[in-house]
This record gives C-alpha cells, structure tokens and sequence, in this order.
C-alpha cells in the first residue's frame, strides 16, 4: 500500500490541502469581519480605528492561509 | 440615464481589460484531432512566470515577442546577445569557447558544464525599469510643485499628496514613534514601489513583478536589514531575556524569539507574493474556462460561457484592485511596526 502511495499522483493532496488553507482563512476573516461588525454597531465614533485594525488582522490572517497554498503550488 | 451609459460604458473598458492576452489562442485543429481537453496550466505558468523575452501575443509560429538582452557571466568573461539568438530554444549560442543553451524552463546552461551567473533582462527586470521611471517622474514632479507652488494643490498631485500624507502619519509615524522621519523614505518607497507594481501588473501583457518571490524576498531583506540595524538595547533584551518570563520558560522564549527574527520578514515575503501570484492565476483559470469549454463542447459551448467567465474576470479583477492597495498598505504597516519595536523606549 506504501508502494501504491509513491506512484500516486500528488496534484490531487495539493488541491485539497489548498481547499483546507482557504477554509481556514474563510472561517478566520469571517470571525474577525463579524467582531469588527459587532465592535462597530456598539461604538460607531470608533468605526475608523476599528476598519482599520480589522484589515490588518485580516490580512495577516490570509498570510497564514497563503503559507498553504503556496505549499499546495510547490506540487 | 446618462449615468446608466456611462456604467455601461465602463463595464465595457474593464471588459476588454479582462481578457488578459490574445496568446491563449489554442491551436484548436491539434486539440480537435486528439480528442483531448485544453490544458490551461501551462498557459497560465507562462503568464506569471519570468522570460528573456516578452511575449506579447501570437501563438508559436505568429508569436509576437520582443527580445530581451541576455548578459551571462563565465569564469570571468561577460557574454551579452539578444534572446531571439536561442530561436526557442532550437539553437544554441557560442561566444568564444563557451556554448549557450536553454531549456524548457528558461534556464541557460552553459555545453561543459560551466557554472552561469545570469544577470540577464528579463521581462520582470524590464517592466521594474519601466515602473521605476514611472514612479521618478511622477514623485519627482510632484516634489517640484511642492516646492514651488505655496498654494492648494491640483491636478494629480491633489490625488497623491493625501496618500503620501497618510502613508506618514498613520502608518509611519503612528507606528515607529518619535524618530519616525529616519524611515519616511525607506517606507514611502516600498509603499508605493509595492502599489505601482501590483496596480500595473494587473494590465494585460505586463509582467507579474510583485509576485516573483526573488523580488518580495528582496524588499523584506531590507526590512529585515533595517530591523536589525537600528536595533537598540530595548529590542535586543526583549529578545535575549524576555521580561516576566520565568527562568524555566527561558529554554523555549529564548530560541522563540530568535526564530522571530527570522520568519517576521518571511512572512512578509510569503503573504505579498501568493497574495499577488493566486490572484493572477484565478484571473488566468477563470479566462481558461472558457478555452476548456471550447475543447470539450465545441463553439457554442465557448460563446455560453464566455459571458459567464468574463463577469467573474470582472468581479475578481474589483476585487484584485483592492488586495494591491491592501497589500501594499499591509506590506509598509508591519514594516513599520516591526521597525517600531526595533526603535522602541523602556516603557
């Protein structure tokens, strides 16, 4: 079963591992687009400061995300 | 009304944006007469990869291309020849006892085994030339009319002067503190060198500069460089003996915090170049489509669902424009911010 594994093709793993790096940063924006929301409609007078740290948690959130799909373009 | 042909109008103008390039043209009687499906990967491979030449649209034998020098350096001799020199890769080139050849992959080997350094032009050299005199003509300008012109500014530098102005004062200066104006021009530039090349990559037949990861690895080694070097006591302490840590944890926060050096401009380097390289391969998969579908439903099938994959193209490309602002906005931010802990006082 290991020998059967080795002649596998591989390009199959990598869309999948991609599929799974893009679950990922969906779940991760969407929490942090739904705090940024509920942040928002608590205190509008901060809705500038709060955009803007959204965008930057969201950003390196999809830096993560990113790690794996590059890992998925490697195969 | 006027507004709704107008909309039209520019839906339009986008439109034809979208289709990034005339050389997907496949060569349809060899598809047909193999029975099998068009294979965008290679295609799209070509798009976002480098070359010694710059494609510019055509299909192998009507292929419209221009050439691009090659300078190699051998064992201390400089060979310099245009690219159209290698045919494609059919013929090789000789300057004195050394024989050039290249591969599939754009790679130039030397007959004897030579070792090459290629320091050539490529496309994504030649469109970094192009974009940086763009942004010395622009920046010089403005600086001029700055200078010169006390009174409100018009024109362009109205549009640029707010951007400049809050690249430094809510990036640069929020982030770095009291002696932010040392970095002002290091992250300036990369802001902008960042942005001009994202923005201008999305055109068709340019070159994909800011998602080849030579160049991110680049700009992050200068973050990188520029952490390092203006490191005080502070940020070096913090990172030798993490304050409030407990003398057990120290064997794990030590070794921690120096890999921390490291990945921080890693990832920066990582996060711009997939940002910039996915987007262009969904840009690319998606115009594919409609090749894909050409090759296994025939015309028809084509023309169906090409309406289709170019309002996606459309939608994916609003949403490209915004990841080039962000990621240059991004890409400066945690430039700043790590530059911040590096200059930062005891508090």
């Amino acid at each position: 079963m290991l020998l059967q594994a080795q002649t596998m093709d591989f390009g199959a793993f990598a869309a999948i591992g991609a599929g799974l790096a893009a679950i990922g940063a969906g779940i991760g924006i969407g929490m942090i687009g739904g705090k940024a929301l509920e942040a928002m409609a608590r205190q509008p007078e901060h809705s500038g400061m709060i955009q803007t740290n959204m965008f930057i948690a969201a950003a390196l959130v999809e830096g993560v995300a990113l790690f794996g799909v590059v890992v998925a373009l490697l195969k | 009304m006027r507004a709704v042909i107008r909309l039209i109008a520019c839906v339009f103008v986008l439109g034809f944006f979208a289709i990034k390039s005339y050389s997907f043209v496949p060569n349809t009687e060899q598809a047909n007469q193999k029975n099998e499906t068009y294979d965008p990967v290679p295609n799209i491979m070509h798009h976002i990869a480098d070359a010694h030449e710059w494609h510019l649209w055509g299909e192998e034998e009507n292929s419209f291309s221009i050439p691009l020098p090659v300078i190699l350096f051998t064992e201390g001799h400089l060979d310099v020849f245009l690219s159209s020199k290698f045919h494609h890769g059919h013929s090789t080139v000789t300057k004195g006892n050394r024989v050039y050849s290249i591969d599939s992959h754009g790679h130039i080997h030397e007959g004897s085994g030579l070792s090459v350094i290629d320091i050539s032009i490529t496309k994504n050299v030649a469109f970094m030339l192009i974009s940086v005199l763009l942004l010395l003509l622009i920046f010089i300008s403005i600086a001029k009319t700055y200078n010169k012109n006390k009174k409100a500014p018009t024109g362009f530098q109205a549009f640029l002067e707010p951007l400049i102005l809050f690249v430094k004062d809510d990036i640069i200066k929020d982030n770095i503190g009291p002696k932010y104006e040392k970095y002002t021009p290091f992250l300036l530039t990369v802001f902008f060198f960042v942005l001009i090349n994202n923005l201008m990559g999305m055109l068709p037949g340019s070159a994909n500069v800011t998602g080849n990861i030579a160049v991110t690895f680049v700009l992050s080694v200068f973050t990188f460089i520029i952490t390092t070097i203006s490191g005080n006591k502070n940020y070096w302490g913090h990172i030798f003996k993490p304050p409030g840590v407990p003398l057990a944890l120290m064997p794990i926060m030590v070794p921690i915090e120096i890999i921390g050096i490291f990945t921080k401009p890693f990832a920066l380097m990582i996060r711009l170049f997939a940002n910039i390289t996915a987007g262009h391969i969904i840009i690319l998969s998606l115009i594919s489509l409609i090749f894909i579908a050409q090759s296994a439903m025939g015309n028809a099938g084509a023309w169906g669902v090409a309406p289709v994959s170019v309002l996606f193209v459309l939608f994916i490309y609003c949403i490209e424009l915004l990841v080039a602002f962000l990621q240059a906005y991004i890409f400066t931010l945690l430039s700043a911010v790590f530059i911040g802990l590096a200059v930062a006082e005891d508090h």
